[in-house]
């Protein structure tokens, strides 16, 4: 319970937070912000050296009767993640305390939305129960959304939140549908138990569904391929938020989600190869787009996408480890380390090279790296950091990117020994694929730090005059960068308290406790074939950073409108204005087209039904014989009826309606219902009636009338209807399938209900209601005439156009 | 006799679509004058044409004729003679306001 309430801890502060702004004024909200991460951190931090003796479960029910819950479920993945939110969190917020203006901003509504993340995020790594989890997923979603618009009045940012917001909206959906499916196949909803009961899910029919579903739910919200557009955009967000969400804890989610769920979907070929070919791509077009970026955001942006292209990538491989025997399989445990691994140290650098990137922008008032330049010696504390930021995310030593690097291309080296699922045959590619993406990341490392810091640079031009920043600022990110380099040192530490435990929660089968995973990392590991690659990467990246303004102007040719972002916006533009234009090919307003479709629809509904399920049947057995006085009526209500549709004048057309009135009320008496009879003549006449009335006081300016004009289309649609009725109730008529219940009627009429006129009392006896409300519907209908005609507004618009 | 009726039921709905899908308001509401013709014969027609006597006990010897139809059709009489009555001070509403009967002009603003 405990734990499950700590899901909910930060958005339950952030009830308060409105309240804290409005009081302490004078002391930034941030500060009252701080103690919920730093609490948290604390708590979990708890866990930590015990966290292998089994998985820390609290479950609260939300709907019993549903099987609804939030189950917390700790275990060294979730719990490393929980860190990572809580730990990077706190750095987050006490930045932001130096970053955003007390006065300036509304701080209420950023740490309102901060703390609503933090709690979704929480949840979305601990939960246990599917729904749930998807629910918190979403809720990332939406407080994402709400943090990237947070300038609301500037139109990039709301373009930005848009866009994150469609993106990972739809893949939030699919991803839905994937659970539905898959707990439907695995009869729980509990992510242990389906784990559990992994074969049998195996075995589903729609098995293949439910990795295709789930993963573009993870791809879209870690930006994979091509799906990454999202994120450049939803760098109009204030820093903090950059470095927090887009950086460390929210993209990835989807590595996350990944990782979790490996132990059930390994075993397929399927989930594999779209991991890793998903991860390597966008690890690919990252880094090479990187290059692009003027924007500090940007480049950093780009190198994100790549990077979880590359964890996406590693645990794509590790999946493998399911499918191979010993010695092998450690090579590809290997890649489940190498993927938590660089999970964490992305999370270290990325972080501080967001916030250093924040500092350049909040000391000198831009972020274009095409007016930035020679901020070395005015900001050198921003320019360690990020020396240390970049070389890290380059891959080079002392720094622990490049220990997680050489564990990258390792694992993919080793993927060329892997023989099934036709890995013998493109394997060999994926190593080179690697290779030259790290060659980009290079560059744009070198990039970033270079033309940032470096180089001669114009520091007069900036729009202010840059200087180092507040001490304040500048405590998360040298936090960050410090343990970027004590990682590099100290890294089996981390391997066992941390990045063990979270490979035993992800490679469950495999091991039985964390010692048995047999992997040491070091810093020297001899002459082998990846520090030859890392060489590789550092002397032709270094050549392409030193012609690279030779080779840049390739990136012209990469069209913007045929670019991803370039068929987002066309999707958009097509659910927008384009449908529009297709609602108003029919939406014409006029009512007789939407006549037209109705009874076309009906028709064709009807008559296909009649015939397709053999309903049309037809028989003489059981009717009536014809006589002479039912002829002569027919042939004056045939009459009667086409001269209402050939008439020339109106008038002519109401009498001939009265003519068919009248032989309607001479077959109710040939049929003896002489009620009918009567109750016709009486009402035919008040409603020829009206309709001379009506006809006298309508169309002036139509007194030359003329025949209706014979319109072919109208005239087919109305003889379907025609059509369609007569088969109906021949139909109907030939099949009478129940004797009516009239006899009962015949019977009782008077011995029960004392009457002799058997209609008379079945409207006021047997079914008075009906007769209740019939007299309601004449009584509404007076009124409502009544209200037409006294009822008026005055018409001021054409009283003050009459009197100018 | 049921299947006359039936052909004569399916020339009123023709003739009654066809005024309703034309542009003018009478006319339309001729249409729907017609239609209720149609419905209610329908409705004689599926119950029970065969001759029998009036359904009126002691009066007549029987067999009756099938009361229950008769009954229905009669509330459905009064009803779209409340309905037509309606439509046709609405009609003539709509002409005092608009100075048209011709609905493919009063289709109205997008946004009212």
């Amino acid at each position: 319970m405990n734990q499950v309430l700590l899901i909910f801890l930060p958005v339950l502060f952030a009830l308060f937070v409105p309240l804290l702004y409005k009081t302490f004024s004078r002391i930034h909200t941030g500060w009252f912000v701080l103690l919920v991460p730093l609490t948290l951190a604390i708590y979990y931090a708890r866990f930590i050296p015990n966290i292998t003796e089994g998985p820390y479960t609290s479950t609260f029910y939300w709907v019993k009767s549903l099987d609804l819950s939030v189950t917390s479920y700790l275990d060294g993945l979730s719990l490393l993640f929980s860190l990572l939110i809580t730990i990077i969190g706190s750095l987050v917020v006490l930045y932001s305390i130096f970053y955003l203006d007390r006065k300036k901003e509304q701080l209420h509504n950023f740490y309102f939305y901060l703390l609503m993340f933090m709690t979704a995020m929480l949840g979305v790594v601990q939960s246990d129960h599917l729904i749930s989890l998807y629910l918190f997923w979403e809720l990332t979603s939406i407080s994402s959304f709400l943090l990237i618009g947070y300038w609301y009045n500037r139109d990039r940012s709301r373009f930005g939140a848009l866009k994150s917001m469609m993106i990972t909206v739809f893949g939030g959906l699919m991803m839905l549908g994937g659970f539905l499916l898959l707990a439907q196949a695995g009869g729980s909803y509990s992510i242990r138990e389906l784990i559990a009961n992994g074969s049998v899910i195996a075995d589903s029919p729609y098995f293949i569904w439910m990795i295709v579903l789930i993963l573009l739910g993870a791809f879209t919200k870690s930006a994979q391929f091509p799906f990454y557009i999202w994120l450049p955009d939803a760098m109009e967000a204030p820093t903090p938020v950059s470095a927090y969400l887009h950086s460390a804890t929210m993209v990835k989610a989807g590595i996350y989600l990944v990782a979790r769920l490996t132990p059930l979907f390994a075993v397929s070929e399927y989930w594999i190869w779209l991991v890793v070919l998903s991860g390597l791509i966008t690890l690919f077009w990252g880094s090479f787009f990187s290059v692009k970026q003027t924007d500090l955001k940007g480049i950093l942006a780009f190198s994100t996408v790549s990077q979880l292209g590359m964890i996406m990538a590693m645990l794509g491989a590790a999946g493998i480890a399911f499918h191979v025997e010993s010695p092998q399989k450690t090579i590809f445990a290997f890649a489940a380390y190498a993927a938590i691994f660089h999970l964490v140290n992305h999370a270290t650098f990325k972080g501080s090279l967001f916030m250093v990137a924040g500092i350049v922008d909040h000391e000198t008032g831009t972020r274009d790296i095409r007016k930035l330049g020679g901020l070395m010696s005015l900001m050198p504390i921003s320019f360690t950091i990020a020396a240390i930021g970049s070389l890290a995310m380059a891959g080079l030593p002392p720094f622990n990117g490049f220990l997680s690097k050489e564990l990258f291309l390792t694992s993919m080296l080793s993927l060329k020994e892997f023989s099934l699922f036709n890995f013998s045959t493109w394997g060999p590619i994926l190593p080179w694929v690697a290779f030259v993406a790290s060659i980009f990341t290079f560059v744009y490392c070198l990039y970033f730090l270079y033309y940032t810091f470096m180089g001669k640079g114009n520091t007069s031009k900036l729009p202010k005059k840059p200087h180092e920043a507040p001490i304040g600022m500048l405590i998360s990110p040298i936090i960050l960068a410090s343990l970027v380099v004590a990682i590099f040192f100290i890294p089996n530490v981390i391997g066992k308290y941390f990045i063990k435990p979270a490979v035993l929660a992800m490679q469950p089968q495999l091991y039985e406790t964390i010692d048995d995973i047999p992997i040491h990392v070091q810093a020297w590991h001899g002459w082998t074939t990846e520090l030859q690659m890392t060489i590789g990467i550092v002397v032709i990246g270094f050549l392409l950073f030193i012609t690279l303004k030779k080779w840049q102007p390739i990136y012209r040719f990469v069209s913007e409108k045929w670019s991803l972002n370039g068929l987002y916006n066309r999707l958009m533009r097509f659910a927008d204005v384009d449908s529009q234009k297709l609602s108003n090919l029919y939406m014409t307003g006029s009512m007789r087209h939407y006549l037209m479709y109705m009874f076309a629809f009906m028709v064709v509904a009807v008559i296909s039904t009649l015939f397709m399920s053999n309903g049309f049947n037809y028989s003489t057995a059981n009717t009536a014989e014809v006589g002479i006085f039912e002829i002569a009526t027919l042939i004056v209500m045939i009459i009667g009826t086409l001269t209402v549709l050939i008439a020339r004048t109106r008038l002519t057309a109401i009498i001939a309606l009265g003519a068919v009135g009248y032989s309607v009320a001479l077959f109710f008496i040939i049929f003896n219902a002489p009620d009918l009879a009567l109750t016709q003549l009486v009402i035919e006449t008040v409603s020829v009636a009206l309709f001379l009335l009506a006809f006298y006081h309508l169309p002036k300016m139509s007194r030359h009338e003329e025949r209706m004009p014979f319109k072919i289309n109208n005239f087919l649609i109305a003889l379907g209807v025609g059509v369609m009725v007569t088969l109906v109730a021949l139909s109907a008529q030939s099949q009478k399938l129940l004797p009516s219940i009239s006899q009962y009627y015949k019977d009782t009429v008077y011995t029960k209900a004392g009457g002799g006129n058997i209609v008379n009392v079945i409207l006021v006896d047997y079914r008075g209601f009906d007769t209740l409300f019939e007299i309601t519907v004449l009584a509404i209908a007076g009124m409502a005439i009544l209200g037409m005609i006294k009822l008026r507004r005055p018409k001021k618009e054409k009283k003050t156009h009459e009197t100018k | 006799m049921e299947t006359l009726m039936v052909c004569l039921i399916g020339i009123f709905v023709v003739v009654a679509t066809y005024l309703l899908l034309s542009k003018n308001l009478i006319r339309i509401i001729l249409g729907t004058a017609l239609l209720s013709h149609a419905v209610h014969l329908l409705i004689l027609t599926i119950g029970e044409v065969k001759k029998g006597d009036v359904p009126l006990l002691k009066e007549t010897p029987g067999p009756y004729t099938d009361a229950l139809p008769q009954a229905l059709i009669l509330t459905a009489i009064v009803i779209s003679f409340a309905v037509t009555a309606f439509l046709l001070v609405l009609a003539y509403r709509v002409y005092a306001t608009n100075k048209t009967d011709n609905v493919e002009k009063l289709r109205g603003d997008e946004y009212e």
